[in-house]
């Protein structure tokens, strides 16, 4: 093996790809302006989005209520809502959107307050639709305090203390750190982002050095060179590997800005658990070379897996189609592992990509578990082995590197 | 010195199944020399030359380059060899100059030796005005001279060409000529393929005529005018390929 070799290739290819656009965008320019449009652009878009709904008022339609003027007329007054004359076409309204959503109150509703009697209160919204969200939980609070007024009324009527519908409170207490809180909410982006940003980084250099070469008439030019096949794609995967590296590592550093940036600026307008654990979510450095670590062997089985798979390709362009499929199967498994409720286990531990997301989302949290982390490494080191070697048996095989 | 015995190649083929684009090819190539390796396309040309180059493997059969063997001994082969096609192109985004220092370096040159060497080159090909310029943005005459930097840079003993001239304006076609012989007077070991007569004419020693993988006739221009009893190589070559159809 002669390291001299693979570094004359590797220089080589990097002086190369420097000089290409595409893998630059894709190497430097992509991880910097991601990072700061998905963490400080999403939340500071979300919570916009959200205020202006808010400061709507939402038009709501009352149906019936005839004979209950003293409900209507309370009703009426209640705050974060315009009431506007009943229609038949109700429903029709609610899903154009002209009106937010109507509330029906039964006929002798007033009448049944004062005798007893129960009645049904029904509300009519949009499901999923924000404003409609926001004027159905303005009629229900009203509602509900009218319930609770009139619950108060008739214990008192009757000489009965509320502690009898209320023997005891019930207070929730976090007991989880809040940088565990904040880990949980933002955390399990963390790895699936660099593993993400890994792959993309690596696919143009993959594809440029492969399937590009042959395009562009130059692999014939290297084969007759006296390097050996080894070396050559030993050379070419360093290059990958390196690009596929630089882009994590660039999406990190600029993560870790951006979320400085994010706590100061958007945390004031945030709701208060979300404010509190992004005010605590900060990157732990030794998290953050734990988490690349972990990432090294993906990055390794990535950058081989992609050298192999494009040198299949007579053109950029064919090398292209059989890669973007590629990105479905590492997405799934890292998006899976930020689905809530899924947890580590001597099985998952050996799904490649997946256990690697799960083991880092706990790492970014400051949870380590070594027996997972031993058992994901070691699975995520044979993975990257394999593929390894597949690319450089691949560079050897001539109907491969000759493909017509 | 060139040579090979029986050689073959076979390749697999969805459609036509086993082809046998090398059957049984034995020539011999001395130094100071050109072998014109004479065909039309398909014919086997392009398939030999890789095989002598070591970028393929031959089937059977076998071939020593600058007395090493080209399975066991391929990267001595390749160390020996300077190879030329108009598949072999340049790394665009690199310039003149790193394009010839790239392979200077893979043919384990030392950085003293490679300056020294591109300095010559560069001067007899009068490469110095664009030495620093990318690949990218030469002229095809350019590119040229920067292929044919690339295959002397390490001082081959043998060269091969492949269809050098093809898809070449007059003068850029001229200047691989001359080099060829060039290489001819230093008493390099040439080996040559072409389908346009008048170059094999011109420029070869020796002449071997391959039809569908394998070779008809072979000899001096002379030798092959009297056995077929014609002057013109044209009327030659389609007589020969005409009877081996």
């Amino acid at each position: 093996m002669s390291m001299r070799n693979i570094g004359v290739v590797f220089r080589k290819e990097l002086v190369d790809s420097l000089r290409d656009r595409r893998t630059l965008i894709s190497m430097v320019v992509v991880p910097i302006l991601l990072m700061p449009v998905l963490t400080i652009g999403m939340s500071a878009l979300t919570i916009r989005l959200v205020n202006r709904a808010r400061q709507d008022v939402p038009k709501v339609m009352i149906l019936g209520g005839q004979d209950s003027p003293r409900t209507v007329t309370a009703l009426k007054q209640a705050p974060g809502v315009e009431f506007v004359a009943a229609a038949e076409n109700y429903k029709d309204e609610i899903i154009e959107k002209r009106v937010r959503a109507a509330v029906e109150i039964p006929p002798g509703f007033d009448a049944a307050l004062e005798s007893g009697e129960t009645k049904k209160i029904s509300i009519y919204y949009y499901e999923g639709e924000i404003r409609s969200q926001f004027a159905s939980q303005a009629l229900q609070g009203f509602f509900r305090s009218l319930r609770d007024r009139t619950v108060s009324q008739r214990m008192a009527a009757r000489n009965i203390p509320e502690t009898l519908l209320k023997p005891f409170d019930i207070t929730p207490q976090n007991v989880a750190p809040p940088e565990k809180v904040g880990g949980n909410i933002l955390g399990g982006l963390i790895p699936y982002m660099v593993i993400l940003l890994c792959l993309t980084g690596a696919m143009y250099p993959a594809m440029d050095l492969t399937a590009g070469e042959k395009e562009r008439g130059t692999m014939e030019t290297i084969l007759c060179s006296p390097i050996s096949r080894t070396h050559l794609v030993l050379g070419k995967f360093l290059m990958v590997l390196t690009a596929a590296l630089a882009t994590a590592m660039l999406s990190i550093a600029s993560m870790a800005v951006s979320f400085k940036y994010a706590k100061s600026s958007a945390g004031g307008q945030m709701a208060d658990a979300r404010r509190a654990a992004m005010a605590n979510l900060t990157l732990d450095p030794k998290g953050v070379i734990a988490v690349f670590a972990m990432v090294l062997p993906i990055a390794v089985m990535f950058a081989a897996a992609l050298l192999a798979i494009s040198l299949f390709a007579k053109s950029f362009k064919e090398a292209q189609s059989y890669i973007s499929p590629l990105m479905i199967v590492v997405i799934l498994p890292a998006v899976a592992a930020m689905l809530p409720g899924i947890e580590l286990n001597t099985r998952l531990a050996l799904i490649p990509i997946l256990n690697t997301s799960l083991v880092s989302k706990e790492i970014v949290t400051g949870t380590y578990h070594w027996n997972y982390i031993a058992i994901i490494f070691a699975s995520s080191c044979v993975y990257a082995a394999i593929a390894l070697f597949v690319a450089v048996k691949l560079f050897q095989r001539e109907d491969v590197l000759f493909r017509a | 010195m060139i040579e090979t015995q029986d050689l073959c190649k076979n390749f697999k083929d969805k459609k036509r199944g086993l082809v046998k684009a090398v059957d049984n090819v034995s020539l011999r190539c001395q130094p100071g020399q050109i072998y014109g390796l004479l065909g039309a396309n398909g014919a086997g040309k392009t398939t030999t030359l890789r095989m002598l180059a070591t970028i393929l493997t031959p089937t059977s059969g076998s071939a020593k380059v600058a007395g090493f063997d080209v399975v066991a001994q391929p990267q001595n082969v390749r160390h020996s060899v300077g190879f030329l096609s108009t598949a072999t192109a340049l790394y665009g985004r690199l310039s003149a100059l790193e394009m010839v220092q790239y392979f200077g370096r893979l043919h384990g040159l030392d950085e003293g030796t490679l300056a020294q060497r591109i300095g010559e080159i560069f001067t007899r090909l009068e490469m110095n005005e664009f030495r620093d310029r990318r690949c990218e943005k030469l002229s095809t005459g350019m590119k040229q001279k920067v292929s044919i930097a690339r295959t002397l840079v390490h001082d081959p003993p043998v060269m091969i060409f492949d269809e050098p001239t093809m898809g070449l304006d007059v003068m850029t076609a001229r200047t691989i000529v001359a080099f060829i012989r060039e290489c001819r007077q230093r008493g390099k070991t040439v080996i040559f393929s072409s389908h346009v007569m008048s170059e094999v004419e011109k420029l070869c020693d020796h002449i071997g005529i391959i039809h569908n993988g394998k070779i008809l006739t072979e000899g001096t221009l002379d030798q092959l005018r009297q056995r077929y009893a014609m002057t013109d190589l044209e009327d030659i070559f389609v007589h020969v390929v005409g009877d081996g159809r």
